[in-house]
């Protein structure tokens, strides 16, 4: 059985503007698939077309040789989403936040793993400080910190992740995919910057 | 790892939502406020006649319930969609409908719930009985959720849209005539002596009818809307 996933010949139609046909991918486990392409030509809304979120104009998307949505149970705890916003409430603290990620994403957690999370996020002692009160940067790392607690979770798909983060938080999350990668996990990941992940497994997808 | 169960993703929501609100107060205030200010100025536009009031009452009231309650329901997914956690809920393992009734229910409790609990203070200013404000207070106990459950699938349908706030009431408020009706109804019946048994039962059936339709609906409508 196939336990990757596949784009065949994806197209996307946006607002009457065709912004990318004929996209085919192949992932596989252990391997990172770095999409590309200018502002604008469509890299977030094939990010949310692999999600399942958007449903593709033509083509198809084949998850361990099955359609999307056909088990939206199954691949939603075999998928991590995080999109260009960070999906943080405001009110709440990184804590709070994080456990009710994990709860929607079929993956409860307790307190002290959450926190842990937290603390490798670098987060420590803004824990329980409401995220209107955090550094945009903070906010990522916060959002971030879901990925710690994601192991199990087959696909990471990233929606410029490295945006707003410090040298170190950047570190941290490079470490982060490639011991994902190790374990055979699969990542997609759109980035402006030139993030260097040592990852032998590397495709990228120009759009 | 625990086994989520059927209601998790419910009670996450619902959880989540009660505690943002408890910490933005002031959008349950104003909602209050709201309800008494326009309460409040039609005692004092038509007149203090105690028999014209006591007529108009339910009617005012309940118009007054509904007005305010449509204030909040713009951004019971607004906020969701613009802070990415209406997508998290999309492509959460639980049933999104389920997720809905949390949101919505958050939503009765944070500002449909604290505007029953206020009418019978307003309806002392229309001089109505002590057994015509009990009718007031038990149909809008059971007609506010109507309210809230009609009101999210309006929402779920306009998440995403400009000027949504204006349409939103536009496409809400003809659906809840029906609520209007028997529930300002039931306390004028009550008024003339008649019994209220029919409106209450009728209001239930409606209750029964949106809890079972909307959620699925608005579910389904949320799909679309984040296409």
């Amino acid at each position: 059985m196939n336990q990757g996933m596949q784009l065949e010949r994806l197209a996307c139609v946006r607002g009457g503007r065709l912004l990318f046909s004929a996209v085919s991918a192949q992932l596989e486990p252990g391997f990172l698939l770095r999409v590309q392409g200018p502002n604008g030509a469509g890299k977030t809304s094939l990010l949310r077309m692999l999600s399942g979120l958007l449903s593709p104009t033509e083509g198809q998307v084949l998850w361990q040789g099955e359609k999307l949505s056909a088990d939206r149970g199954k691949f939603g705890r075999s998928l991590v989403y995080l999109g260009h916003a960070a999906a943080l409430k405001d009110e709440l603290s990184p804590i709070e936040n994080l456990l009710d990620a994990c709860a929607l994403g079929g993956l409860p957690t307790a307190a002290d793993a959450a926190l842990a999370a937290l603390k490798a996020a670098g987060l420590r002692g803004h824990e329980r400080t409401p995220v209107l009160r955090l550094s945009q940067g903070q906010r990522r790392r916060s959002a971030l910190a879901r990925l710690v607690l994601s192991q199990n979770a087959a696909l990471w798909v990233l929606d410029e992740p490295f945006n707003a983060l410090d040298t170190a938080a950047t570190a941290w999350l490079t470490g982060l995919i490639e011991a994902h990668l190790q374990r055979a996990g699969m990542v997609v990941l759109t980035s402006h910057q030139d993030v260097v992940l040592s990852a032998a497994q590397q495709q990228v997808l120009a759009l | 790892m625990k086994q989520p169960g059927l209601l998790d993703g419910f009670k996450t929501v619902l959880r989540r939502d009660l505690r943002v609100a408890l910490r933005r107060r002031s959008d349950t205030f104003s909602t209050l406020i709201f309800f008494v200010m326009v309460v409040s100025l039609f005692p004092l536009g038509v007149g203090p006649e105690p028999q014209l009031l006591r007529s108009m009452a339910p009617g005012v009231l309940w118009v007054a319930a509904m007005l305010a309650s449509m204030l909040s329901l713009p951004r019971l997914f607004a906020d969701d969609h613009s802070d990415g956690t209406l997508e998290q809920m999309l492509l959460s393992t639980h049933s999104l409908s389920w997720l809905v009734i949390g949101k919505t229910l958050a939503h009765w409790l944070s500002a449909g719930l604290p505007l029953v609990l206020l009418s019978p203070v307003l309806a002392l200013q229309f001089d109505l009985s002590a057994s015509a404000t009990g009718v007031l207070l038990l149909s809008l106990l059971l007609g506010t959720p109507i309210l809230s459950l009609i009101g999210a699938m309006g929402a779920a349908l306009t998440v995403g849209l400009r000027g949504s706030s204006v349409l939103l009431s536009l496409l809400v408020l003809p659906l809840t005539i029906p609520v209007l009706i028997f529930g300002a109804g039931a306390v004028e019946a009550h008024n003339a002596g008649l019994g209220v048994a029919g409106h209450f039962s009728l209001l239930g059936a409606f209750l029964i009818v949106t809890l079972i339709a909307a959620p699925w609906t608005a579910a389904a409508a949320l799909r679309i809307s984040m296409e």
